[in-house]
């Protein structure tokens, strides 16, 4: 089941100094398009795709058993190589930021994995799997309190904000910052950033997410609508 | 009897002291606990540091050794933090490859360094393309209780500065490199990162400088790295629950006050240390 969206995915707008002419990539996600994971989703943003898999509720382990609530696990598989160290970091700021949106409480000394392969890389990696992994649980079933989305900022060296920026413009970035935010009051739930940047452009950056995250919201609705309205 | 309450309903526990505006050690919800830094205690190293935070204490011992720069960067050495997180510290570690936790904290570490340039990594180059100094940080854990990642970042901090690199130079008939390790040299230290860690509990107070307890307890953690001119090397939010942007704004001028503490302090080492 596929749905697309053109979000202002015409031509980025000039953006001028300062100026919040920012558009986010083309989007597009497919669900349940594995047959084996209790939910599947693969998330498309410009070049970058990502595909998670959800198993749960499941058996858990008895050393990673909890008494009152779920255990979340994440797997995040690069395209090449063996994950190392900076796979297992992003695994835990996934798997926290699921653990603060997801019910686990109804699930009890159950088990819910979320693996996540990237299929390809072309800029704002942590965001798309973010999503994907959202989406992934959404189809699943798996109880949430709230939906999560990912948006990714880049700040270049005058100071010009770049929202869902291309591997490229990251690179030339003076400064990235990825955030997750929650659907009911735009929240903060996660951040992570690489770089140098004032406190004054981490807010006009969050802002700027904030509002991004509007449109991720509006299209993961938009999705879910399509989905279901024709079974 | 208050024992016995503590460990029945640990949580409700620390809500009669959260509602007083302190906590059960006595500190204030924007209290430190008191820092301690000693340098150039490890004699084998080549820069040292233990730092201790409250309880939670980590030993930071760095290495120069030689090593061939990388091809796409041939004009740069390079700095290789190591976060390690033994069953010495901790009942919740065992012995083997690194934990999570510690890949965590090393991944941590090694984003402070990348991103506020604390040293520049030209400086670390002897001859373009073909030597370049290693620096091999070990950032040893000896007691875990609570702010690991604000521990380690200090004791990272001082034991760059207190490194000494020997001279070197290449002869040009033999190509090899020559030590002088009569001529030693600090490193040139140009940004003083500062982490400042926080816990957010019941999705709305924000303690700082949390203990072991406090972190299981807490719904989220959130830590932020200043440099001295107010800008921020790393926001680390792993997940937990949500802030606005307010609440945002109150961490950072905590930060600004905990980089001035923090300063003050190493400077007061630096200078004890200085006639040699």
């Amino acid at each position: 089941m596929q749905t697309e969206s053109k979000i202002r995915a015409d031509s980025r707008t000039e953006p001028g100094p300062r100026g919040p002419g920012c558009s986010l990539r083309h989007f597009a996600c497919e669900q349940n398009l594995l047959s084996r994971p209790d939910g599947s989703a693969s998330f498309l943003q410009g070049d970058t795709s990502v595909l998670a898999g959800v198993y749960g509720p499941a058996e858990v382990k008895i050393s990673k058993e909890i008494f009152n609530k779920a255990t979340l696990e994440v797997i995040l598989r690069p395209k090449t190589g063996l994950p190392g160290v900076a796979e297992k970091s992003r695994e835990r700021l996934i798997r926290n930021t699921c653990e603060a949106v997801v019910l686990g409480a109804l699930h009890p000394r159950t088990s819910i994995t979320v693996v996540l392969q990237v299929v390809s890389d072309a800029g704002s990696l942590l965001a798309c799997c973010l999503n994907a992994a959202c989406m992934a649980l959404v189809d699943a079933g798996v109880p949430m309190r709230a939906l999560f989305c990912g948006v990714t900022c880049a700040l270049d060296s005058d100071g010009t904000l770049m929202l869902d920026p291309t591997a490229k413009q990251e690179k030339e970035a003076r400064a990235v910052l990825t955030f997750a935010l929650d659907s009911v009051e735009r929240k903060l739930l996660m951040s992570t950033t690489k770089g140098l940047y004032s406190d004054a452009e981490l807010q006009q950056c969050l802002a700027a997410a904030q509002t991004a995250s509007t449109h991720v919201f509006r299209f993961y609705r938009e999705s879910l609508q399509r989905r279901y309205s024709k079974s | 009897m208050a024992a016995g309450f503590k460990t029945v309903e640990p949580l409700e526990y620390y809500r009669r002291f959260l509602k007083e505006n302190c906590r059960p050690d006595g500190r204030e919800l924007g209290e430190f606990r008191t820092t301690t830094v000693n340098v150039g205690s490890i004699g084998t190293a080549d820069g040292s540091s233990l730092v201790k935070l409250g309880n939670t204490t980590v030993i930071c011992g760095i290495k120069a050794e030689f090593g061939a720069p990388p091809t796409d960067a041939p004009d740069k050495g390079y700095v290789v933090p190591n976060v390690d997180l033994s069953p010495l510290c901790s009942w919740r570690f065992r012995s083997g490859p690194p934990g999570e936790e510690a890949q965590v904290a090393s991944q941590f570490i090694a984003d402070v360094i990348e991103n506020s340039q604390i040293i520049q990594k030209e400086d670390l180059c002897i001859s373009s393309g073909k030597l370049a100094w290693v620096l091999y940080c070990d950032l040893i854990c000896l007691n875990h209780d609570g702010n690991i990642l604000d521990a380690c970042t200090f004791a990272l901090l001082a034991a760059l500065k207190n490194v000494q690199l020997p001279e070197v130079t290449i002869n040009e008939e033999t190509a090899l490199a020559e030590v002088n390790l009569k001529k030693k040299s600090y490193l040139n230290i140009r940004t003083h990162p500062v982490a400042t860690s926080f816990a957010v509990f019941d999705d709305t107070l924000l303690i700082v400088d949390p203990t072991e307890e406090e972190e299981h307890l807490a719904t989220g953690t959130l830590t932020v790295v200043m440099d001295e001119e107010g800008k921020l090397c790393c926001l680390h939010k792993p997940g937990g629950s949500g802030l606005t942007g307010a609440k945002l704004q109150d961490c950072m001028s905590r930060a600004v006050t905990r980089h001035k503490e923090v300063k003050k302090l190493m400077d007061e080492v630096f200078k004890s240390m200085k006639p040699k």
